[in-house]
């Protein structure tokens, strides 16, 4: 075990916490419009549980940061250049197919590392993996069931559920593509190289994409960018406008 | 100065309704993890059940207004997250109460006993989530009302 930076350790709980609270909002997004009434339940429970945990992540991230700030100020106050998510959360819903198949990819991946942090050297991320664990562990339960309704489904919820995972998968590798940060980490046993987690997320989501009646794409071709921060889409600036305007309009504003 | 017992103080803490389940109070659910006193400060440690569950900070503010009404001078909320909640913490009067009230408690298997309506035991799942984080949708086949589902964790 080795030490690692105040840099390297804010980076990392910025990744973790800043896709929790990209895909949180989008999530939200379907609230009231979501097909049927269940399913909205469930996407704005889901929206909740992950805003919950970016509470958990970014407040870490404020704390080991040591300038005073909070969660909120890092949720409302950076901009596109200081975001750490995956490209992946910040894609648009699309339709419901797709909404739903990053959900899984996304909760499968989040469940793989939530299991490996629970070990890590660092109480207080322990602390947040094992209470994020079980609420991940559900969300994933419930994605994968939804993934293999609608896979095995009617010939166009297949058809469009196919289309989802094509369309998705080239933003998968960013989850796997690690960097010095995650190798400082990893080194100081505070977290998983991400690279190392590619077999057991692959043997997961396959099986249920194969019982979902689906075909795993075998392109390796990844878009990387939104973890490390070097080029984020087109669509995260246009969620921060919205998530972020009150703050923007009207600076220290609370409730 | 002296000061209550913290037995009185979970006393008190005993009579707190959940604020979203309100048939239950806060040491039925479980989630209140200690008490003690730092000087003449009453220090109350609380667990989040789910992590963006919105009755949390209320659930803060409610002890707080409760233990200064009794005459506690100071109060100071901690948070603790680990060992994570579970529904295993949940008291088994707790567990009556939510029945009677309608709701299913939680169960070891992860699916309900029985409708909390007719004791029915044909029962299908509509969906994994409810009115509130901790709860999910269910109906029973031979009622057929639907009925809401504690989850467990």
């Amino acid at each position: 075990m080795t030490d690692v930076s105040q840099d390297a350790l804010f980076e990392f709980l910025l990744r973790m916490g800043d896709n929790t609270l990209i895909l949180g909002h989008r999530v939200s997004e379907w609230c009231g419009h979501a097909p049927i009434l269940e399913e909205d339940i469930a996407l704005a429970n889901t929206a909740l549980d992950l805003l919950g945990q970016t509470q958990l992540w970014l407040g870490y991230a404020a704390e080991v940061q040591g300038e005073g700030k909070t969660a909120d100020d890092l949720a409302f106050l950076r901009d596109v250049w200081d975001f750490r998510n995956l490209l992946l959360v910040e894609l648009p819903n699309g339709d419901f197919a797709r909404t739903i198949m990053r959900q899984f990819l996304f909760d499968a991946f989040n469940s793989v590392v939530l299991g490996h942090l629970q070990t890590s050297g660092d109480e207080n991320i322990r602390a947040i993996a094992e209470k994020a664990s079980k609420e991940a562990a559900y969300h994933v339960e419930r994605s994968a069931d939804t993934v293999v309704g609608l896979g095995d489904g009617t010939r166009e919820s297949h058809d469009r559920m196919q289309g989802a995972l094509d369309f998705l998968w080239p933003y998968v590798g960013e989850m796997f593509a690690s960097d010095d940060n995650d190798r400082a980490l990893a080194e100081a046993g505070i977290a998983p190289d991400p690279a190392g987690l590619r077999d057991e997320y692959n043997a997961l989501i396959k099986r249920v994409i194969t019982k979902g009646t689906l075909t795993m794409p075998d392109s390796d071709f990844a878009h990387k960018g939104g973890r490390t921060g070097s080029m984020h889409t087109e669509h995260l600036g246009h969620i921060l406008c919205e998530m972020q305007w009150l703050q923007r309009a009207y600076p220290g504003c609370k409730w | 100065m002296t000061h209550p017992t913290t037995q009185q103080v979970w006393d008190w803490l005993n009579t707190i309704p959940d604020p979203e389940i309100p048939v239950i109070s806060l040491t039925d659910l479980g989630i209140v993890r200690n008490v003690e006193w730092d000087g003449d400060t009453c220090v109350v440690t609380v667990t989040p059940t789910y992590s963006g569950c919105p009755a949390t900070r209320v659930i803060n503010l409610d002890i707080e207004t409760s233990l200064l009404a009794n005459g506690v001078g100071k109060v100071e909320m901690k948070q603790q997250l680990s060992p994570a909640w579970t529904t295993d913490w949940m008291s088994e009067s707790g567990r009556k109460k939510l029945e009677e009230y309608g709701i299913a408690p939680p169960q070891p298997g992860g699916v309900p006993r029985r409708c909390p309506q007719c004791g029915g035991t044909h029962l299908e799942k509509l969906s994994q989530f409810g009115s509130t984080p901790c709860k999910a949708q269910w109906r029973c086949q031979d009622c057929l009302e639907p009925f809401e589902y504690f989850k467990c964790i």
